[in-house]
């Protein structure tokens, strides 16, 4: 990846994330954020979470995998773990243990 | 006005468990950086100028996708719009402030700092000194983060490619996901917005998931109308978002 657009990258993604941050406390009057937006920011972590994790999971790729999908089995054990856990520790850790295992059963390449 | 070393430390204090989470997610966050090819240095770069953990992995992952730079930067402008809300909910307490001091603090804002921060200040006098205590949530935080990530991005440079730690980034985003999915609405707030996901996937730039992640939004805003027409109360929503919250940096 080219280092200059790294870098500008990472510079416009900090002036976006702190204009959020700084909007209302840098005004002076007493405004609020209208109730329509509070009510959709409700949402946002569920809707870009799945949105990211979705075709994570759905894309047959990388060549390390084996003849069958590790990731999605892998996936949902992760999600078992996160729901019974909350622990974002124990789900990544059993998740990589359940890839890692079910690459090595299926036959797929460990480079 | 003078610094209080002691609401800096009560601020160190109430923070201090919650870095048992951060300290994994920023280290998680900086293998994931290196998975994707980006050295130590942008790793802990890229800490620096966004220091928001759930907008970098999503960052992160469309960098690897090779997504284009305006969706990269306008995910994770949606990613971090709730900040929005903490900034609106801060803005009484620290109005007695200079603007360039008000600036500084936002930089360093997370959903801990707000959380606690609110928290506290409902409880203590008007001369409490706010600042500083805040600041005792907020600069312990970000040292954490830094050095995690750092961490992370040292260790996941070492790593070979057969152990498939790009995998670090559905797993990181499941563990927030599935907590985050608490009534209708929002179940159906992730369900369009994977349904969408999928579907968009050949779209130009990548794009696809800034138009899922809206489309689910959009959803998850109109199912709550019809199935619950009230807006939730100031209250709830710093319980909620402390809860929800926990493990993101």
């Amino acid at each position: 990846v080219n280092d200059l657009a790294v870098w500008s990258l990472f510079v416009a993604m900090g002036v976006v994330t702190l204009v959020s941050r700084a909007s209302f406390l840098l005004l002076q009057d007493r405004a609020e954020p209208p109730p329509f937006f509070r009510r959709a920011l409700q949402y946002v972590p569920p809707a870009v979470l799945a949105a990211i994790v979705a075709p994570e999971l759905a894309s047959t790729r990388s060549a390390a995998m084996g003849p069958l999908d590790a990731r999605l089995p892998a996936a949902l054990l992760a999600a078992l773990v996160a729901w019974r856990t909350r622990s974002v520790l124990a789900t990544f850790a059993v998740g990589m243990v359940a890839l890692w295992v079910l690459t090595w059963l299926t036959g797929g390449a460990v480079s | 006005m003078t610094f209080s070393r002691s609401a800096f430390l009560a601020g160190l204090r109430d923070v201090a468990p919650m870095m048992l989470g951060v300290a994994p997610f920023g280290m998680i966050t900086g293998v994931a950086a290196a998975g994707i090819g980006l050295t130590p240095l942008q790793a802990v770069g890229m800490s620096a100028f966004v220091f928001a953990g759930a907008s970098q992995l999503a960052a992160i992952s469309l960098l690897g996708q090779g997504a284009a730079f305006w969706v990269v930067v306008g995910t994770v402008f949606v990613v971090n719009l709730r900040h929005t809300m903490y900034s609106a909910s801060l803005a009484p307490w620290l109005r007695s402030l200079v603007p360039s001091m008000r600036l500084a603090l936002a930089y360093v804002m997370t959903d801990h700092a707000y959380a606690f921060s609110v928290l506290r200040f409902r409880r203590e006098p008007a001369d409490y000194p706010r600042r500083d205590y805040y600041l005792g949530v907020a600069v312990p935080l970000w040292g954490i983060w830094m050095t995690a990530t750092a961490v992370g991005a040292g260790l996941g440079a070492q790593v070979p490619a057969g152990w498939q730690l790009d995998f670090a980034i559905p797993l990181t985003f499941i563990a927030l996901l599935v907590p985050a999915v608490r009534d209708r609405p929002s179940a159906l707030a992730a369900g369009v917005a994977a349904v969408v996901a999928l579907a968009a996937q050949n779209m130009p730039y990548n794009s696809g998931l800034l138009v899922a992640a809206l489309s689910g939004i959009a959803a998850g805003a109109a199912s709550e109308a019809r199935w619950s027409p009230t807006t939730p109360t100031a209250s709830g929503d710093v319980e909620g978002e402390h809860r929800q919250g926990a493990e993101d940096a």
